[in-house]
């Protein structure tokens, strides 16, 4: 029943995309800048359609419907509402599903909030992202459709992976999606505002809302993402460069970049190209995560089921992509008449552009790299994160460096006038780093400079609130953050104590100034789980202070899964970090613990920065 | 005066690394081999057995007096450059090391040529 | 000028999507391929037994040896243990156990109940000494000719086909 639901909402959007289109083209040969009414009537029937398609799933799985290949595949009767609900985005149909939703839903909300920008414009992006959204319609419908059916159907579901079943990663793919696939919106419209040669300061007032909001998901979603693996994966780390976070993490390059050079094509009227190479690269690097992750070519932690027949058809929907936006860049690029002078805020935009496209070509290449080599030189290698930090961290310092002093310079000319002051600045750093070797310990060049120069952005930042001139607030939450991600980041690197051993039950033992017993442990049935929870007690010799810490060890049922779970106490200062496995073949327990110094900061920096993008997005709502 | 007083301290900032410790480092070296029998892990973040095993070579191999280059060199001679997370310089992953650079030099000849173009029109 | 650049962007898209399009029907895990053709040129374990070391110049008489990691925890090991008890009966291959992270009283027993296969029999205790032979998790077996090279991987237990691939290899002697 509820199968048949679904598909005919799925046709039905089919349908409805295709009369959007027509209707488009029919719209385009009038002459006045009225759009039909029609046109917004049957967008708003798609969204709506979409929509209810959705929810559809989401009753399946409320339900537990097993005569939906899906729902058996990813859900179990005896799963909390919440998990269930959670499960539909929670893999690779229902995902896709999600992806047509904001693609469909930002399309109307473009179409009706852009009403003082020229019809042809408008109606080309429609059109444009019509097609997009009956591109994934058609992979759904015949590559990955959540409402295939079963026969006979299954009593019973077979669960969902314990490690997926958790409150962040429910909603770490909602908030990526809206980051990524939101990216789409724009990449239409700048499609549409190369074919209907819209391409002055107005054309960027109309996406940079989009850009914005897409931007602040994305961030939010990578650190949703990042919470999750620290706290789940049971390794202590927060960031491991896995081919999954690089394929999130290149989309974010590319907008960031785009949100800068955006300000140039808005204020100065310059950078048009570039500024769209840039909203069509975010979109592409989107779908392209999007094949790597689906088709299974990379190996990754997080591997989403894989079935080279969705590789393909991702593969030509992405050449399709590129070919089309590649001619249309081709054909209808013109050299710039507006030039840029050595000292502006122009030329720092473009510093900034420069770095970001350095991050992601970095990135984008450890990222594919194994490939080539597998397939060029039948050689198989592994990129990751010594590789990383090696060659992006030396180029950070220079970044944030330029990042303190570009917001300082004037548009068209600039004169530095402040050099007392950023002297001042960068004695107060050094002064600073200084302080914290002489108090804790000393760490590499690399460390010493990447700390100085992100206490030379945060300092920076933090006089220009006290500027008697207007504030750009949302600049500087965001770039005061920024550095106060790369500071934290720095010393937690730097500070974090790691302690490995094996430890039985009553043990005791002392690892410098630690001392660790493992006083108990105790054997729980959950509704889906059994745990062995170990009490550890900890004790710091130096300062005294003591604290029991309850690492888990869980069986799940469905399907039948060890996992680790980390205990984990958070402070202001430190996070004290433990996980406890079994060893095979033995009576003892193999001890991880780990003191992170300044754990929460990172997350508050990270909320900070996209804060940073909300305050822009709202004075840009005002403007308009 | 003030650029003397800087100075100072960037000698003190640097003086302070020299005095930080040379000597092989074991978890830098887990953090570079893959856990072959994982999904994307270090043998530092793994306790298979797999894992483990390789600690104590590796723990074996710094008791020798091998240094880290030797190390890698002997396990990627037994399980090849799949287990090294940070890729060898060498004429395969030429392309990996040197073209992000190499962007990153041609982007500021591009911002340069930009900037110049200006220069010679006014 | 314009038209290189433009050349070279679309010449450089086509390469990505044609690599992409290659490594569909790749298999991304990791095997130890590399490994073959490599020689196997210091070996040397203790023997189960604890008296002795078997090094190159044991097996050096042998066309072939297949190099077998086993333990008596191990229940795929039990899976192959039939096909290892068939090649055991072949006359230019020599079987060399090597037991793996075991307790000498269980490996014993092992081999009393299902029977002896191998011709040399060493161990590992702590699983260092696998290391040098590559191997990542057992059972594997490696099979080498009479200069030590090696010839083929078998990561996992041996099944029918590896069996009869291990008959032709010997036999084309």
């Amino acid at each position: 029943m509820l199968s048949n639901i679904g598909n005919i909402l799925l046709l039905s959007n089919v349908l409805i995309g295709a009369l959007i289109i027509y209707y488009s083209f029919n719209c385009l040969k009038t002459s006045n800048n009225l759009v039909f009414k029609n046109i917004y009537q049957l967008s708003l029937i798609q969204s709506t359609l979409i929509l209810s398609c959705f929810f559809t799933l989401v009753a399946a799985f409320l339900v537990s419907d097993f005569s939906l290949i899906n729902v058996y595949q990813n859900s179990h009767s005896l799963k909390p509402v919440f998990y269930k609900i959670s499960g539909t985005w929670g893999n690779h149909e229902g995902s896709l599903l999600l992806w047509v939703i904001i693609l469909t839903v930002f399309s109307f909300l473009f179409l009706v909030l852009n009403k003082n920008h020229p019809k042809n414009y408008r109606l080309h992006t429609l059109i444009i992202q019509n097609l997009l959204i009956l591109g994934f319609l058609f992979f759904i419908l015949f590559n990955s459709n959540p409402f295939s059916i079963i026969n006979p159907v299954p009593k019973e579901g077979l669960g969902l992976n314990p490690i997926l079943q958790d409150p962040a990663l429910a909603i770490h793919p909602p908030l990526l999606y809206v980051g990524f696939v939101g990216s789409s919106i724009y990449f239409s419209a700048a499609m549409a505002s190369m074919v209907s040669n819209y391409n002055d300061r107005s054309f960027a007032k109309s996406i940079k809302g989009w850009v914005l909001i897409s931007w602040v998901f994305q961030t939010l979603g990578i650190m949703v993402g990042s919470i999750w693996a620290y706290y789940e994966l049971g390794w202590g780390g927060f960031w491991f460069w896995d081919p999954v976070e690089n394929a999130s993490l290149l989309p974010w390059f590319a907008m960031t970049a785009l949100l800068h050079s955006l300000l140039v094509l808005e204020k100065r009227n310059a950078l048009y190209f570039w500024t769209i190479i840039l909203c069509l690269l975010t979109f592409t690097l989107s779908v392209t995560g999007t094949f790597l992750v689906r088709s299974g070519i990379l190996n990754s932690v997080h591997t989403f089921a894989n079935d080279p027949s969705r590789g393909i058809y991702i593969l030509v929907f992405l050449s399709i992509m590129i070919i089309t936006s590649v001619y249309f860049l081709f054909t209808r690029y013109k050299p710039e008449t507006n030039h840029i002078s050595g000292n502006s805020k122009e030329t720092f935009v473009l510093i900034n552009n420069w770095f970001m496209m350095f991050y992601l070509i970095t990135v984008l290449l450890g990222t594919l790299y194994p490939i080539f080599t597998d397939v060029l030189f039948k050689s198989k290698i592994s990129v990751g994160p010594p590789f990383y930090n090696s060659v992006i961290a030396p180029v950070v310092v220079f970044f944030l460096v330029f990042m303190a002093i570009g917001p300082q310079t004037k548009w068209i000319k600039n004169k530095f006038t402040n050099l007392k002051q950023l002297s001042i600045i960068l004695g107060g750093a050094l002064l600073t780093n200084f302080t914290i070797i002489f108090l804790f310990k000393s760490y590499s060049v690399i460390s010493n400079l990447i700390i100085i120069s992100s206490l030379f952005l945060i300092f920076s930042s933090f006089m220009d609130l006290f500027k008697k001139t207007k504030l750009n607030f949302a600049r500087i939450i965001s770039h005061l953050s920024f550095g106060f991600l790369i500071f934290f980041i720095g010393l937690n690197h730097n500070f974090t104590i790691e302690k490995d051993f094996n430890l039985k039950l009553g043990e005791e033992k002392v690892i410098d100034n630690y001392k660790f017993v493992l006083n108990d442990l105790e054997l729980i049935n959950q509704i889906n789980y059994k745990a062995i929870i170990g009490k550890l007690r900890v004790k710091n010799m130096n300062t005294n202070e003591e604290r029991t810490l309850k690492p888990e060890i869980r069986i799940y049922d469905n399907p039948q899964t060890l996992t680790y779970e980390a205990s984990i106490k958070t402070n202001f200062f430190k996070d004290h970090y433990l996980t406890m496995s079994n060893i095979d073949r033995s009576e003892y327990y193999n001890v991880k613990f780990q003191e992170k110094p300044l754990m929460i900061w990172i997350w508050i920096s990270v909320v900070m920065l996209s804060l940073g993008g909300f305050v822009s997005l709202f004075k840009n709502a005002k403007n308009n | 005066m003030r650029t003397k007083i800087i100075f100072t301290f960037l000698l003190i900032n640097f003086y302070s690394y020299v005095a930080s410790n040379e000597t092989i480092n074991e978890n830098k070296i887990y953090k570079n081999l893959r856990c072959l029998v994982c999904q994307g892990q270090s043998i530092s973040d793994s306790n298979s057995d797999f894992a483990v095993t390789l600690k104590l070579v590796v723990n074996d191999l710094i008791e020798k007096g091998k240094s880290e280059e030797e190390i890698y060199n002997f396990l990627s001679d037994k399980y090849g450059d799949w287990i090294l997370y940070k890729p060898k310089f060498n004429l395969e992953n030429l392309a990996l090391w040197f073209l992000p650079y190499f962007v990153l030099f041609l982007g500021g000849l591009i911002i340069l040529y930009i900037i110049r173009k200006k220069v010679k029109k006014t | 000028m314009q038209k290189t650049i433009k050349l070279t962007i679309s010449v450089f898209i086509f390469f990505i999507l044609l690599v992409f399009y290659l490594s569909l029907n790749k298999v991304s895990n990791y095997d130890t391929e590399n490994l073959v053709g490599n020689k196997l040129n210091q070996i040397k374990l203790e023997s189960l037994e604890g008296i002795n070391y078997i090094t190159n110049k044991n097996l050096k008489k042998n066309s072939y040896t297949l190099i077998n990691f086993w333990a008596s925890w191990c229940a795929p090991c039990r899976v192959e243990h039939p096909f290892l008890m068939e090649l055991s009966e072949i006359k230019n291959l020599k079987i060399l156990g090597v037991n793996f992270k075991d307790k000498k009283d269980n490996a014993l027993n092992f081999l009393d109940s299902l029977g002896n296969p191998y011709h040399y029999l060493a161990k590992d205790i702590k699983g260092k000494q696998s290391v040098n032979f590559g191997i990542y998790g057992i059972p594997e077996s490696i099979l080498i000719d009479k200069d030590f090279i090696v010839i083929k991987k078998f990561v996992g237990p041996l099944n029918f086909e590896d069996l009869n691939e291990i008959k032709k290899i010997v036999s084309s002697l």
